[in-house]
Order: C-alpha cells, then structure tokens, then sequence
C-alpha cells in the first residue's frame, strides 16, 4: 500500500481544501526521524464529510493537526478556501483560525475544569469580538440548544460534573461558536461508550446539516465512520492505501490493508467470530518505514515488486483509488 | 460439582455525601471451569465495581453483602491476608488501561518474574525462562531483548500482551478482563481477544470479560450477563441472548452500535436520557424511563428476575416476543 499519488483529487470540484505532498517528520536528534505523514495529498468538497482512517501510529491524527498548522508541516502545501496556509504568518493564520476548528478525542480534558460551560463557550467570543455580552450570552444559550443540552441546567456547571457525551457535546459547540467552515474531529468517539457514541455521530450529522459544515473526521474503526461520511481515506504508515465512497469501500475492498480492517470490526453475532488472523503484529517504526510499498511486511500478497516500487493510487472504478500492486480480486 | 464461581446475592454500595450509592444489586451469576461470561453495559452499570468486588479490591468506602463461592468454599467473609493468596494462582485480573496498570519506572522484566518470585517461589534464573515462555506464548517478538524495556518503548497492545503474561503467569483459575480492548485499535483487539480464547482454552481457564461492547463477546464467550444500574437485566447463554433477546435495554444497546452494512447517512438509533441516579432507590423498573415500551406499570412496580426457561433469565415485565 501506501502509495504516494493524486488520482484521487477533483480539481473541478468546489473544494474547500486542497492537502497536496504533506509530510511531517520529527527530528529526534541523533539523525534519527520519524517520518510520521509522507507525502500526502487529499482535498475536501464543500459539504462532504472525510473519514481518515487507520491504526495508531499511521500518521492520521498527525495529518489533522498539519492541516491546522498545528505544528506546520515538514513540507508540502496546504491550501484552505483558496489561501496557502504553510506561507502564512502567525497573524495571518491566527485570522483564518475561526474558520478551521477541531475536536478532541478525550472529551473531559480538553475542557477547562476550573471554567464553567458559559466561560467555555464565551471564550472565542469574547477573544473575536462577536458582539455585546447579551449577545454572547444568547449565542452561549443558542449553541447549548443546538447540541441538545438544558442551558438553564448546564451553563453554570464545570466539565467534571458532566459524563463523556455531555463533555463532547460541550466541546462540539465550542467548535460552532465561531461559524466554522470546516471542522476536524480527531476521533471524537473513542472514548465513550457504544450507546452514547450514536448519540454523538447523529449530532455531528445534525450540526453538519445546520451549518453548512465540512468535516474531517479521524477514526480507527470503520464501522463508525461508515453512517457518517461521504468518502473515506484509508493510511498506513504515513501514506495513503485506499480512497473511495463507504459504500464502495466495504462491499469491494481492493487493499489488503483495508481488508484487514473491515475483518477487524466486532460484529455482535455470536455466528460470526472476529478473528485475529487477517493480519498479525503491529506496524513497523515510522522512523524506519519498510521501503517500496509500507504495508509489505504484513501483507499477505507482497512480492518483490513490492519492496522495490513504490505503488501510486490508481483508480480502479470510478471514484476508488487504491495504492497496490497486486489489489484484491 | 461445586462452580468455579459463584455469587449470590452480591451487592456494593458506596457511602457518599448524597446518601448510598447502590452499584451491585442482588448479583447472582455462576461460572464453570473453562467457561466464558461476558459482562455487558454502559458506563455506571456496575460492571467494573462486580468484577473488583469479586476480586475483593474494593476501595474501604464500600460495603459489600451476600455470597462470593469460589469453588464452593464462600470467599466473601475471609480476612484480606487469605484472599490475597487467591490472587495470581486462583483469580486474576487484566485491566482496561494498558498504560498504567504497568510501573512506568521498572522494566518489563522486572514485573514479569515478580509474580513468579514471589508466588511461586521460582528464582530467579528460572523466572527468567518461565517469563520468555510466557512472553513467546502471547506472541511478543524478540521477548529476550524485551525483558530489559520499559513500558513507554512499547505499543498499547505490546502492553496489553504484557499484562496478560502477567496475568496468566501462575497459572489462575479463572480470569477478570476489564475492558481489555477498550483502549486499543480494532485489528489489535482482534488480535487480542483470540489470544484471550486461546489462553483459556489451553489452561481451562474460567474467565470474565467486562465490556460495554455487545460485538465484542458476541463471539468470544459462552455466555452474557447484560448489567444496567446495578442490576443484572439480562442473563442468558449468548446464542440464545442474541437470538431472543428479551430485554428492550439489551435490544436498544445492540441496534446503537455502528455496523459496516448500515447504509450511509442512516442515523443510529439511541437510548435517549441517562442511567437514573445511582443514590435514590426508586420503584420500578430501572430502564423505564429510557425504555421506549415503558407503561405505568413499569414506573412503580420493579419486575423481578423471570426465568424464561433456557437458562435465559430477565428482568422485564413485557419481554420482547412475549413471555415464556
């Protein structure tokens, strides 16, 4: 897998972000880099919703945050609503901020504690000058609303006193307050549980609608992003296997990487076992990537080929773009 | 044949400012040797609290009543020096967060060969080969070269395959797993729970696996016991359990999970409000308010534990598909 390439990117389109060759490395010193996004490239059309998915350690939380220049990338552009972002000064990003928000995957911590949920939510207000306190205020009682909470109930009250889906709700309309653009979600599920999970995927499903979003949305399970998302990107090791609509993606798979996946997810049918066998062991040290295709060393198809050419995303039907020599039939 | 485990009539409270928080209700479930349960529910519904009370790693601010038979002899009242003993040899348990249930200063080895040392009284030149053994047994590439790591140089599920070593490593009885694959990625949770099968069906291992997740002892255990406040609602083998399902709690928490077959765009169905407050002891049904078949019976009479006949028990008035 893991291919570099831009097949799959739609220069027509109304894109709203245009990511093309990013790469993020870390110098630890000592010659030694980790080579933690390499050379990716992706865009996002108005409205559409992308899921980036893969293990920990393949880059995608990474990804999301040199989007956001959140540290700037190694190399590579970044071009959001027709402005190149790396080339930017602090001042000019810091104005391009409100347009760009992120959620959190762990919801309680990036909660102020020590604030309450209407000192939460006032903040960006306030630093941006949107209007008068009553303004605000009423902007505060909007957004609680809107993410299904009882602004008399909770406004005074500080994160402990919520549960995890209340705390990522909370953090949701902090991420509206400022009329975003787009926002990216790093796994804002992981950490709760299966029953209030589904209450969050609909909301962000609701709040896209309303406002007119675009979202980035960063999983490791498939199953999640499958109900959310418009087109999903598949990443191993810094690169990119597999783009295509869910839909496409699940019924024909065409990386073995992405195979491995989709057999990963537990299904609850006591017939049908998950098993460990797709694939064994874990990803190997970004800082010593495997060369040609990343994924050969866990891949059951590898061949020569695949330790001396790199693949490139290719498009095998229309809309899915895979990076493998030898795809899955 | 006495159980491997059995509890009868447990339950925990906590003294808090608020009065007494009741998070174990009336538990009785049985285990055999080899057997395998699964504890489902959402977070609050007592799950973690039923496996660490078991265990008896209760914090001193709980009160635990009713019966805990290991193998028959009744745990519950024995002095904390006994139990004690139990733990490693006969119970032991595997944590949610394989990032710190390890000492983060005291490499790998060290905490390997210390249950081996000092339960076993092995030495040290053998604790060494038994921990490698063990290591090769739960699949961790090079073990020598990993007894001299800490814990920050390895992966979520390096660790969680640490800890299972160490959980596996006097040979117990039976098993507590504590969300085991809750903190790590879907292809390492694969991974993860069929080394757990193995595991138990190599050493005919009794073993508990606390979830929140119904995909995930769907196939890996014998049978389920599905907790909601406290309370078992729901007990029953899994193959029955997930084909006549009689509890519209077990239900609501099946159809929220996200499938790869649900179409796009669909919206989820979820269990609209929260676990009622774990402090007031009200009548009726616990679920009743969340429960979307919910009449006025359910808010004021508290149904008892029925027993639908293959072993399948629930706590409903109007079970799905009817009664018996």
């Amino acid at each position: 897998m893991a291919g570099t390439g831009k097949a799959h990117m739609r220069p027509d389109g109304d894109r709203v972000l245009v990511v093309e060759d990013l790469t993020v490395e870390f110098n630890l010193g000592k010659n030694k880099v980790v080579k933690a996004v390499s050379g990716v490239s992706f865009d996002l059309v108005r409205g559409e919703t992308l899921a980036i998915v893969g293990e920990s350690g393949c880059g995608k939380s990474t990804l999301g945050k040199a989007v956001l220049q959140l540290p700037k990338p190694t190399n590579g552009s970044v071009n959001f609503l027709s402005k190149e972002l790396t080339k930017m000064s602090k001042s000019e990003l810091r104005d391009m901020r409100p347009a760009m928000q992120m959620i959190f995957q762990d919801p309680v911590s990036s909660l102020d504690p020590r604030q309450p949920v209407s000192a939460v939510l006032a903040e960006p207000l306030q630093v941006w000058n949107k209007g008068s306190q009553v303004e605000i205020d009423q902007k505060i009682d909007e957004l609680l609303t809107a993410v299904n909470l009882d602004p008399a109930v909770v406004r005074d009250r500080r994160s402990y006193e919520f549960s995890g889906g209340q705390c990522q709700r909370i953090s949701i309309a902090r991420a509206l307050a400022l009329d975003p653009t787009m926002i990216i979600c790093d796994e804002p599920v992981s950490a709760l549980d299966v029953s209030v999970q589904a209450q969050i995927l609909n909301l962000l499903q609701d709040m896209k609608d309303r406002y007119g979003l675009t979202l980035v949305f960063i999983s490791h399970d498939l199953a999640v992003v499958k109900t959310i998302s418009t087109r999903v990107m598949v990443m191993y090791l810094g690169k990119v296997c597999e783009v295509a609509t869910p839909d496409e993606l699940y019924t024909n798979t065409k990386h073995h990487y992405t195979k491995a996946l989709v057999g990963s997810v537990p299904i609850p049918d006591p017939d049908r076992p998950i098993t460990g066998n797709l694939i064994q062991g874990e990803p190997p040290s970004p800082m010593n990537p495997p060369s040609g295709c990343r994924f050969r060393t866990r891949c059951p198809q590898a061949s020569d080929k695949c330790a001396q050419e790199e693949p490139e995303l290719r498009e095998v039907s229309l809309g899915h773009f895979v990076a493998c020599h030898h795809p899955v039939d | 044949m006495s159980p491997l485990l059995k509890l009868e009539d447990l339950n925990v409270s906590f003294a808090t400012p608020r009065g007494d928080l009741r998070a174990v209700k009336n538990v009785n479930i049985e285990l055999n040797q080899g057997e395998s349960l699964g504890v489902v529910g959402e977070s609050g519904s007592g799950k973690t609290v039923l496996s660490r009370a078991t265990m008896g790693l209760l914090p001193s601010t709980a009160t635990r009543t009713g019966k805990i038979l290991y193998k028959g002899e009744d745990i519950s009242q024995l002095p904390r020096d006994e139990v004690r003993q139990l733990w490693g040899t006969g119970m032991a348990m595997i944590f949610q967060d394989p990032m710190t249930a390890l000492n983060p200063v005291r490499r790998i080895g060290t905490q390997l060969t210390e249950s081996l040392t000092v339960r076993l009284g092995m030495n040290k030149k053998d604790a060494r080969e038994k921990a490698i053994e063990l290591m090769k047994r739960v699949r961790i590439p090079d073990p020598e070269g990993m007894l001299k790591k800490f814990p920050y140089q390895l992966s979520g599920g390096m660790r969680q395959r640490i800890m299972i070593a160490i959980a596996v490593s006097c040979d117990p009885e039976m098993l507590f797993a504590d969300e085991p694959t809750t903190a790590l990625d879907v292809t390492v949770q694969a991974q993860v729970l069929e080394l757990l099968t193995e595991l138990r069906k190599e050493f005919n291992m009794g073993m508990i696996l606390v979830t929140h997740d119904l995909g995930v002892v769907a196939g890996h255990t014998d049978k389920i016991a599905v907790m909601y406040a406290g309370d078992v609602v729901e007990y029953a083998p899994t193959r029955q359990l997930f084909n006549n399902m009689k509890m519209p709690y077990t239900e609501a928490l099946l159809k929220s999970i996200p499938r790869l077959e649900t179409p796009t765009g669909t919206r989820l169905p979820v269990i609209e409000g929260r676990l009622p407050d774990p402090t007031k002891n009200e009548p009726g049904c616990s679920f009743a308010n969340r429960c979307p078949y919910a009449t006025d019976k359910c808010r004021t009479e508290t149904p008892p534990l029925t027993d639908g006949g293959n072993q399948h028990f629930y706590r409903c008035w109007f079970p799905i598909g009817g009664g018996k």
